[in-house]
């Protein structure tokens, strides 16, 4: 503690004359990251999430799916003109944004169930800048040679044929992926073979050469340039998963009390032998993020597991067991160092929170679902006209108004009756027709307006309000649809 | 005396600063980050001087893009009216009675009326429509100069009562406070309230209002109260006051008179407008 407080700085400042030496620079250029190539299960298990996921990407937009006559036959689409999403059999309507809505819990909440049992998977292995950065990679070392030819590439100053054939020839296959990246985006959004046949023949609407360009040259510079600094800087999620993590998630590791005293290391005495740790840095040269994992948990580590299968390859050749660099649990430390085994993963998974967020999870999921196998395809919406709230007619009756909006949500044009329950004396009438019926296109939405009449001197007219129900029914299958409003009185 | 930290090689540089013996760690920025927020000053510069910005004493800079919010709202409205000239044109030469049988051009009316009467007659009539003590309400089916869509048109492009146009409605009640004895008018008021089935606050008086009523009123009321849109005469059978019906209004009313005035509108408002403002309030619900 404390004790003596500066007379010259009586707010417990110490002046900035005390600082003996200058600070280093505020700023710090980057350093550039040449990771190694590796092999091994978690190496493999990353090329096949990053082939079926551009896999997905590329091709989804090229699925055709039949609908029948006049509506889109692309499997997956955006139609932002006409407001509709086609996902396969499946049509939502801009009233029906709740499943999307629905589906990006879930998503919230699988990125927290991932994350608390297994930490930064996402980051790791799926995250689009990840899968992207690792594309550009291989590109880079397909061109450029493995990491100690791209070093010496780098650190020759002097531009000369071969590095510039090098260097121009990967940006070139970096924009064309960046291309197709771009290129694919707005595929979702309209019919694909038309589009592409219209980008080509420079006949797309600017819109679109837009969003294109905009997202070639995001996906070029993240994944050529930005790479690591993106997750480092820009994406706030490795803050936010923070707090998703504990000391029960599995993630990835250095058992330090096995690898410690590392090779070289000063410490190593007669007493504390070398630990398994060669110091031969396969875990450092791998890391695309330019980290020691050796360092200990670090904001920077995205968990891609490269240095697990780098150690793992190290220790194969000097005879010593794997997992060195592993993916495990902090709560097992202790356990480790008395030479315990760890606890079984299972055991690491299932606790509270992991199965919190699952129940959550497949609540939502169940909840969307049923609410897909249940939902109408008349949607009836009213609106209670309250200015004013009712108007007296000449012979004493009381009239409310409402906009009452349909939507026809099936294929055929269609007739729907509407009637209302709540009280036997009040009487519908609809705007503009003598009938009670209401002719609806096929996928047509209508705003008709109804008056709800109530005969002077009855309940409904005297009383301030009553409850009224809005029954819509489609006359070819007799399917119904209601909506809730009040029918209100002169309340005296 | 306070404790060192510990240092090792692993943790970052200080800054230096130190208060009360905590030390600010040195975690660099990003140069190009740094680069990012110069960028964004140079474009903030380069905003100020391509739009509207700095303030001037009288105005702002205009920027060298020329860009005001003003001329692009003119410019949107003169390319809307370009767009509805066409049908416009067609709303204008169409029979008033026909305009119901097109579609197209009746959806157009009503929004297009629409937006007139929340312009130019919410002031009177309320947004909604439904008038004021002394502003008919435009939604119920009782109507003074009458409420087919032909009708609904000349009263809005001639008005009511008003010197500015010699085909306007036009009609007067006298102020029977001059012309009869307060008895006499409280004998009327009486028996006015038993003509909309309503109970006289006086029996015996509304019995004598009887004579009154058919030497003095019934000539534009009508015998039975029942009005006469010719003159604009308020049917007084019904549950529709204009002014009110209760018996202290009524009073008044035939004693003092009344005389409301609506502006002729032809002169502001173009022949496609006026059929469509009459369009749309035809439809509100009380259209003959």
């Amino acid at each position: 503690m404390r004790k003596h407080i500066p007379n010259d700085a009586s707010f417990g400042v110490i002046p900035l004359s005390d600082t003996s030496e200058q600070p280093q620079s505020l700023y710090a250029a980057r350093e550039p990251i040449f990771p190694k190539r590796v092999s091994g299960p978690f190496r493999n298990l990353k090329w096949i999430i990053m082939a079926v996921t551009l896999g997905i990407y590329y091709i989804t937009p090229w699925i055709r799916w039949d609908r029948g006559p006049d509506l889109p036959n692309q499997a997956v689409l955006l139609d932002m003109a006409n407001r509709r999403f086609y996902f396969f059999w499946i049509e939502i309507w801009p009233h029906e944004f709740y499943f999307v809505a629905g589906l990006l819990i879930m998503a919230g909440l699988g990125l927290f169930l991932f994350t608390s049992a297994f930490g930064r998977v996402w980051c790791g292995y799926a995250c689009p800048q990840t899968v992207w950065t690792d594309l550009f990679i291989l590109v880079e070392r397909w061109i450029e040679g493995d990491r100690n030819a791209r070093l010496r590439l780098h650190r020759q100053k002097s531009m000369d044929f071969r590095k510039f054939r090098l260097m121009t020839s990967k940006w070139i296959v970096w924009l064309l992926i960046a291309l197709a990246t771009g290129g694919a985006w707005v595929f979702y959004f309209a019919d694909a073979p038309t589009l592409l046949r219209d980008l080509v023949t420079l006949n797309a609407h600017p819109i679109a050469y837009t969003t294109v360009a905009i997202l070639t040259a995001t996906t070029f510079f993240f994944g050529g340039f930005a790479r690591e600094q993106i997750c480092i800087y820009a994406c706030p999620w490795p803050r936010i998963q923070a707090a998703m993590m504990d000391e029960d998630t599995i993630t990835v590791g250095y058992r330090a009390w096995r690898g410690e005293p590392r090779k070289h290391s000063k410490e190593i005495t007669e007493d504390t032998p070398q630990g398994d740790c060669i110091d031969c840095m396969a875990c450092v040269n791998v890391c695309p993020m330019g980290i020691d994992i050796r360092d200990g948990q670090q904001m920077e580590c995205i968990t891609c597991a490269l240095c697990i299968d780098a150690c793992d390859d190290i220790m194969a050749k000097i005879g010593k067991p794997r997992g060195l660099v592993d993916y495990m649990a902090l709560s097992d430390e202790p356990r480790e160092r008395s030479g315990e085994k760890p606890r079984s993963i299972w055991k690491h998974i299932l606790r509270p929170r992991t199965i919190l967020y699952t129940t959550l999870w497949s609540l939502v999921g169940i909840g969307l679902v049923f609410a897909l196998f249940v939902r109408s395809h008349i949607d009836m919406s009213v609106a209670p006209v309250r200015n004013p709230v009712f108007v007296t007619l000449s012979d004493g009756s009381i009239r409310n108004t409402y906009d009452v909006r349909l939507r026809n949500m099936t294929n055929q044009p269609t007739t729907f009756r509407l009637f209302a329950t709540g009280h036997p004396q009040l009487r519908l009438q609809l705007e503009g027709t003598p009938y009670e019926t209401v002719d609806l296109d096929a996928q047509g939405a209508e705003l008709q307006r109804v008056y709800v009449i109530a005969p002077p001197g009855s309940d409904p007219a005297n009383a301030e309000r009553t409850e009224l129900r809005f029954w819509v029914e489609d006359l070819s299958n007799g399917e119904r649809n209601y909506a809730d409003t009040t029918y209100f009185g002169k309340g005296n | 005396m306070s404790k060192k930290p510990v240092q090792n090689d692993k943790d970052p540089d200080t800054t230096g600063h130190s208060w009360d013996g905590i030390e600010e760690f040195n975690n660099p920025l990003p140069k190009w980050w740094v680069w990012v927020f110069y960028a964004t000053i140079v474009w903030g510069i380069g905003y100020t001087i391509a739009y509207p910005a700095w303030p001037l004493v009288n105005s702002a800079t205009a920027g060298l893009l020329g860009y005001s919010t003003r001329a692009e709202v003119a410019e949107e409205i003169a390319e809307f009216e370009a767009k509805n000239a066409g049908i416009n044109e067609r709303l204008a030469g169409v029979e008033l009675a026909a305009i119901g049988d097109d579609a197209e051009l009746y959806g157009y009316a009503v929004s297009a009326g629409e937006a007139v009467f929340r312009t130019w007659c919410a002031q009177c009539h309320g947004s909604g429509a439904a008038g004021a003590v002394g502003y008919p309400n435009l939604l119920d089916d009782d109507w003074l100069w009458g409420g087919d869509i032909e009708a609904i048109h000349y009263t809005i492009s001639h008005g009511i009562r008003n010197e500015e146009d010699q085909d306007s409605h036009y009609s007067e009640m006298p102020a029977f406070g001059d012309i009869l004895e307060e008895g006499e008018i409280i004998a009327a008021v009486n028996y006015v309230q038993t003509l909309s089935g309503g109970t006289p606050n006086d029996a015996a008086a509304a019995a004598a209002g009887e004579e009154v009523y058919l030497d003095n009123c019934s000539a534009c009321h009508g015998e039975a109260g029942e009005g006469d849109i010719y003159q604009g005469a308020p049917n007084l059978a019904d549950a529709i006051w204009l002014y009110g019906g209760d018996y202290d209004t009524l009073i008044e009313t035939v004693t003092y008179s009344r005389f409301g005035v609506m502006p002729p509108w032809q002169t502001r408002l173009s022949e496609a407008e006026i059929r469509a403002v009459a369009t749309y309030v035809h439809q509100l619900g009380g259209g003959e």
